[in-house]
């Protein structure tokens, strides 16, 4: 029988498997930030255990940071401290810190990729669950908790138990105006917040075949919101070029073996998975999420589900929205473009094209917080900058800002925000707040209109 | 960690389904730098109201509800991979979880931490969630060794799954660490037949 692209990778990266047990996994690289690792550094400290390959292990400043006047001492204390931390941590241990201000700066899922930190065919970990996102690549990379960043840290391994594998193909060509982040949208709306769970997910089929580097990044990057701990899509050409000439990738010859390597990764044909599902893409329009778990998705132009559940009467009630109606023309007074969902450039890009020559209503705040300090620094070079701010739009510096809110980039009770983030749990965005997830199409022109609208008349 | 070989305790019954990470322990609440004091913040937005005033409609602020076992609605604990919501739970006190779906990477949480996660099928939650109405000072045993959570006078049991090492690691109190750093040799040899 035939091996799937994750069997070929995780195979290759088996160092001991315990009888009827879990298998010692060996982790090519290990991305960590300030919220996740304090207390496994502890850990380790309080146990004598000094930190394996710090080589392999690179750092950034994210969850916790300001996203106005970074180059200013943090005025929240305990953020302040978190990062003090950090830089601590990495020095003792000798790792690469990319800290506030560092033109590698950004979110972690957003600038490891970018200087191709991220290779087909490897296997890395974060302490965060859209270390998914990597897994575009052709990469096995998942999230995992606290204690498994002090094994990883110790042993540059962890202890796990083979998933089972699912495959989600999606064939034929996507519409105007249908965004990555709409594919995934839909995929979670058909089957579910734990249709993943145990299973690790390959994405197949012509969409992502012609779906580029970022939009499958945005893809991978939700595979965890149906429950799935990772999702990859088999390396092709489109990757190989992404990936060439980064700052770390590797070079001339050693490239060219590499190459020959990942282009032994994709699954073989007779390859069989554990569970399959299969859509048609033109059934796929831009979606738009009402309730709080990202699987509460409907296209744009469709009507809440009426549905007798408590769990759904009471999303139902903290969204302040009712069964049966339409999300069309709900006033929004807040839009964010960002996290490592939906801020590399090309979110950017296409934002820009619907906001170019354009005013934002006057009742929206609208958010734009670039993944990282390179983004950053591309928004401004291809004259993006330009287009928003004179569209009243509040270009920010990078971090994950609102789509965790854990500084000071809320939303205010009761308000919604239309957001390219990957969560809309109670809570997430700020206290009481309710979000509303979408690509940044939808985002953008919510912006411009003041309440969500039908994109046709932005298409032509 | 802790070991955990059998307990009897009372329940708290939480009927809330896919109750995620960012309820269990808010964001706002993830700038510790050490393992202490989460349990004050657990479900904190379900505990409180905005101006801090108690929920008291909440059933953890419920006094006829009490013990150390959380019995919680389908697909518990999904959502981010913050370590943070089980040192939340296990500082609050907890020291079961009984659900019919767990999330993945809570799942791994828990067991890192000494909390057992126990999964049963949805007919026995609902069952359980009946028992905690009629009589909240039911008293539920779960049995590791034996792999059986059960009620009073047995009118409920049932057994349940987990995986063989985890097991032997919450029975002794081993985590994976020891293991993993004891298999140093292994590892080397790995990396150096990957190198070539
Ligand atoms: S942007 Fe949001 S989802 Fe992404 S790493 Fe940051 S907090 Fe997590």
């Amino acid at each position: 029988m035939g091996k799937t692209l994750f069997d070929k990778v995780w195979d290759a990266h088996v160092v001991d498997t315990i009888e009827n047990g879990p298998q010692v996994l060996y982790i090519d690289k290990h991305l960590i930030h300030e919220v996740t690792s304090p207390q496994a550094f502890n850990e380790l400290e309080e146990r004598g255990i000094p930190v394996l390959r710090p080589k392999q292990i690179v750092a950034t400043a994210d969850h916790n940071t300001p996203t106005l006047d970074q180059h200013l001492p943090i005025k929240d204390e305990l953020s302040r401290i978190q990062l003090q931390q950090l830089s601590e941590n990495c020095k003792k241990n000798g790792i690469t810190l990319y800290e506030l201000g560092h033109q590698y700066n950004g979110i972690v899922h957003v600038m490891a990729p970018e200087l191709g930190i991220t290779q087909p065919g490897m296997t890395i970990v974060c302490g965060d669950s859209h270390t998914s996102t990597h897994g575009a690549f052709g990469t096995i990379a998942f999230g995992i908790g606290t204690s498994q960043v002090a094994q990883v840290f110790a042993s540059q391994c962890l202890l796990l138990s083979k998933p089972k594998s699912l495959r989600v193909s999606v064939n034929g060509k996507l519409k105007n105006g249908v965004l990555p982040k709409d594919v995934i949208l839909y995929i979670i709306a058909q089957i579910g917040t734990n249709a993943g769970t145990g299973y690790f997910c390959e994405y197949a089929g012509e969409v992502f075949e012609n779906m580029s580097m970022e939009g499958r990044m945005t893809v991978c990057n939700m595979s965890i919101e149906m429950g799935a701990r990772g999702g990859m899509i088999a390396p092709d050409q489109t990757t190989f070029d992404y990936v060439k000439g980064r700052k770390f990738a590797p070079e001339g010859e050693e490239f060219e073996r590499k190459l020959a390597y990942w282009r032994t990764l994709p699954s073989d044909p007779d390859a069989v998975f554990d569970k399959e599902y299969v859509f048609k893409a033109s059934d796929i329009e831009p979606m738009i999420t009402y309730g709080t778990n990202p699987g509460m998705g409907i296209k744009i132009s469709g009507n809440i589900p009426t549905l007798d559940d408590n769990s759904f009467v009471k999303s139902l009630e903290y969204m302040g929205l009712k069964a049966g109606e339409s999300m069309l023309n709900k006033p929004i007074n807040y839009v964010f473009i960002g996290s490592c969902t939906n801020s590399r450039i090309e979110d950017f890009r296409i934002a820009a094209q619907i906001v170019k020559g354009k005013q934002k209503a006057g009742n929206v705040t609208a958010w734009l917080v670039p993944g990282s300090k390179q983004v950053e620094a591309q928004i401004e070079a291809e004259g993006l900058k330009d287009i928003f701010e004179a569209a009243g739009f509040q270009l920010r510096q990078p971090g994950c800002s609102a789509c965790l809110a854990m500084n000071d980039d809320k939303i205010p009770q009761g308000e919604y925000c239309v957001s390219t983030s990957n969560r809309n749990f109670e809570g997430r965005q700020g206290q009481g707040a309710r979000t509303i997830l979408a690509s940044p199409l939808v985002a953008a022109a919510t912006a411009i209109e003041g309440k969500i609208t039908d994109l046709a008349q932005y298409l032509n | 960690m802790e070991k955990f070989v059998k307990l009897t305790s009372t329940g708290i019954p939480l009927e809330i389904e896919n109750v995620d990470t960012d309820q269990i322990i808010p964001a706002r609440f993830l700038k510790a730098t050490d393992k202490q004091g989460f349990g004050d913040n657990v479900f904190r937005d379900w505990r409180y109201h905005k101006e801090g005033v108690l929920n008291e409609q909440f059933v953890l602020n419920d006094p006829t509800y009490q013990g150390s076992i959380l019995v919680a609605g389908t697909n518990f604990g999904c959502g981010s991979s913050r370590e943070h919501a089980a040192w939340a739970l296990t500082g609050y006190g907890f020291k079961v979880i009984v659900s019919s779906f767990f999330a993945d990477i809570f799942k791994g949480n828990s067991l890192n931490n000494g909390l057992l996660p126990v999964q049963v099928t949805d007919t026995f939650l609902a069952k359980l969630f009946q028992e905690l109405k009629n009589n909240p000072r039911t008293e539920i045993t779960v049995d590791l060794e034996k792999q059986i959570i059960s009620i009073e006078g047995n009118a409920l049991s049932a057994s349940f799954e987990i995986d063989p090492y985890k097991k032997t690691c919450m029975l002794n109190g081993y985590d994976d660490i020891d293991y993993l750093v004891s298999k140093k040799d292994k590892i080397e040899a790995f990396e150096a037949l990957k190198r070539n």
